[in-house]
């Protein structure tokens, strides 16, 4: 917390602040106050820790809940006891980090506690993210936590072993990159939206390299819950981590959280994070400005998150790219997702729709799809309608409102938490050349299951989509 | 980690851009406990197309993959690096990766070499018949056409990789600053201590 009279960005604030030593060849060692651990990316760490002899440096720091591998249907039966893992290999994987966390003294979330869910959903619903902190987690999508002002990326499994041996990273400091939107958003423009047109603008290379802070009124104005679904994505766009400085807003969502501090510490942390915002003369490395007006509901249309197009246009025609390698990315794209140049967006047909994420599975991602289902029907060429809550506190919330009955009614299923049909590693997969509307974040080839086709969407778009069995412009909705 | 000099061989002359972490390795893969035999599960989608690099004869056991730009884009998952090591793969040459990928490559003693577009595009017209060499010391490309191209590597990781160093091992030296810094933070920052119970 040294003071320095140089105007800083709030990534170089929070840089400063964790840097253990510094190197001459500009590597630093710097601390981690926060690590989430899962399934996925932990059982070789733990292993390489055993194999050293090392132990976890600060279990007190470190939170471990199983989300990837979980299917979403009942964990336990009627009389509570849980239910059996049918995939071998999940439930290995899943045990592992049962006796892993155990031995080596981690707090684990098991999969039948209420508070269970995305990695990323429970980290600032928790009020385990907290802002100024550094937050590491064996996957990308960890730059969500940036929406509460922390410093969140996504690390590999060595990493991850780093970090539970050590409570530390090397890493070099990023270039800074202001992403900033001004203006009104449209009707039917959500902050996926908003996540998907600077994926577009930047292309999924462009952040590489880069920390994104974002900046302007529509991330003031932007609820919590959607400046997550911003940072989140910042992957997409390459950025490791992108950042919303702390604000009212954010001490708001996280009062009373259950493990936000409390009393004088609370009190104490937020005069601390309202230093944190970039002070006026800092500069940034690049920046870009989006003008939010601009912004109409967005669908992607191939496998890259950068292929974004408004749902009022066309497949684009990959003969108009003037980069040869682009438009034999783009021609391949096409043929995997099985689209013509030209097709309206809005009359491509889906298979199978899926609400959930950690980019959208928030209690305001369900009440917007649960807007738009309500007193409708799942068309009858959807062969499955998915709506996974990110979390047991979610579902519970969303039960409380009655979101699941609109839901159930309206035809779509409603499951248990996890990261389900983002990524074909449990049994909620597309199937081969089935084509999802998916509030997701990637759309990757084989993303949602071996030759499953993606296109990803905003929750209310998603919904949109299930109702009329194509894509569809939300705002026929309004 | 195994010590890095030069890397000299064949090289898949791949030159696709943004080939992401699910094409090196699908999810289905993800689900093992160890860091072996990921390399039967690499580039699995691209090895289904006919023609494809990695099942062509004359690019058998390279040590060397020529990417388009944004390589190892998307999911953090080391497996991608452990199944390129697994297949052979001791160096990647690209106009640009991810930061994550990057990462993960370095610390399974895999080097990623950065050169401009037209380099690459350069190398993968040699890699079509002839070997390509890196040298890690000096930071060069060369063919036997005479091409010498200079790469740029953070002098950090370029140590690490020309030694064979043990990062766990370089920061727990650092040990007393760690300590340090907790110290400081508890006065600082205590709110943020104590989060998680320990089980």
């Amino acid at each position: 917390m040294a003071t320095e009279s140089k105007p800083r960005t709030l990534y170089e604030k929070i840089w400063d602040a964790h840097v253990v030593s510094q190197r001459e060849d500009g590597t630093a060692l710097l601390y981690i106050d926060r690590h989430l651990v899962h399934e996925v990316t932990s059982p070789q760490a733990f292993d390489g820790l055993r194999a050293a002899g090392r132990t976890v440096r600060r279990p007190d720091l470190t939170l471990a809940v199983p989300d990837h591998n979980l299917p979403t249907t009942a964990r336990a039966d009627a009389q509570g006891k849980p239910l059996p893992i049918a995939d071998a290999q999940s439930a290995e994987q899943l045990s592992a980090l049962t006796r892993n966390t155990a031995a080596f003294g981690v707090e684990f979330i098991d999969a039948l506690a209420p508070e269970q869910g995305i990695v990323h959903v429970i980290g600032p619903e928790q009020g385990f993210t907290l802002p100024g902190t550094t937050v590491v987690c064996g996957d990308s999508h960890t730059a969500s936590h940036g929406a509460l002002g922390a410093l969140g990326f996504g690390i590999g499994t060595s990493e991850v072993e780093h970090v539970l041996a050590t409570q530390t990273l090397l890493l070099k400091r990023s270039k800074s990159l202001e992403v900033r939107v001004d203006g009104p958003l449209g009707p039917g423009v959500t902050p996926k939206d908003v996540a998907l047109a600077i994926v577009g603008a930047l292309g999924a290379g462009g952040g590489a390299g880069y920390v994104a802070e974002y900046t302007g009124s529509v991330f003031r104005e932007m609820s919590i819950e959607g400046r997550l679904t911003v940072c989140n994505m910042s992957i997409e766009a390459g950025a490791r981590a992108g950042l919303v400085a702390p604000d009212d807003k954010t001490f708001a969502y996280l009062k009373d959280k259950p493990r936000a501090p409390r009393g004088a510490d609370w009190d104490k942390a937020v005069a601390w994070w309202r230093t944190l915002a970039t002070d006026p003369g800092a500069t940034y490395d690049k920046t870009i400005v989006i003008d939010a007006t601009s912004i109409a509901p967005l669908v992607t249309w191939g496998t890259s998150p950068d292929d974004v197009v408004s749902i009022t246009g066309i497949v684009p025609d990959p003969a108009d790219l003037a980069d040869p390698a682009r438009r034999a990315a783009a021609e391949k794209s096409l043929a995997y997702m099985g689209l013509t140049p030209g097709t309206r967006m809005q009359d491509v047909a889906v298979d199978r729709i899926f609400i959930g994420s950690c980019t959208n599975s928030r209690i305001e991602d369900l009440r917007a799809a649960a807007a738009i289902a309500q007193g409708r029907h799942v068309a009858a060429n959807v062969k499955q309608a998915m709506v996974v809550p990110g979390s047991g506190l979610v579902k519970r919330q969303a039960e409380a409102e009655g979101l699941d009955r609109i839901f159930i009614e309206a035809g779509f299923e409603w499951r248990e938490p996890g990261c389900s049909m983002c990524l074909a590693m449990n049994p909620d997969k597309v199937p081969a050349g089935e084509r999802c509307a998916s509030t997701s974040n990637r759309n990757f080839v084989g993303r949602q299951g071996p030759g499953s086709r993606t296109h990803l969407l905003s929750p209310a778009m998603a919904a949109a989509a299930a109702v009329t069995g194509h894509l569809t412009d939300v705002r026929e909705f309004a | 980690m195994q010590a890095i000099d030069t890397i000299e061989g064949k090289a898949y002359p791949l030159g696709r851009p943004n080939i992401d972490t699910d094409i090196i390795i699908p999810a289905h893969w993800l689900k093992t406990v160890t860091r072996e035999g990921l390399g039967k599960g690499a580039f699995e989608t691209i090895r289904a197309e006919p023609g494809n690099v990695f099942d062509d004869e004359r690019y058998k056991g390279a040590p060397i993959l020529i990417a388009g730009d944004n390589y190892g884009c998307g999911s953090s998952r080391e497996h991608a690096a452990w199944a390129m090591a697994d297949m052979g793969i001791r160096a990647v040459i690209a106009p640009g990766f991810s930061d994550i990928h990057a990462g993960n490559a370095f610390k399974n003693g895999i080097l990623t070499v950065v050169l401009p577009q037209e380099e690459v595009d350069r190398l993968m017209e040699v890699a079509k018949d002839h070997p390509i060499s890196i040298d890690l010391e000096h930071q060069t490309v060369t063919t036997p056409y005479q091409d010498r191209f200079r790469f740029e590597i953070d002098p950090f990781r370029k140590d690490c990789l020309l030694k064979g160093l043990d990062e766990i091992g370089i920061t727990l030296e650092l040990d007393a600053a760690i300590a340090a810094h907790e110290a400081k933070a508890h006065l600082d920052t205590p709110w943020v201590e104590g989060a998680a119970k320990a089980a």
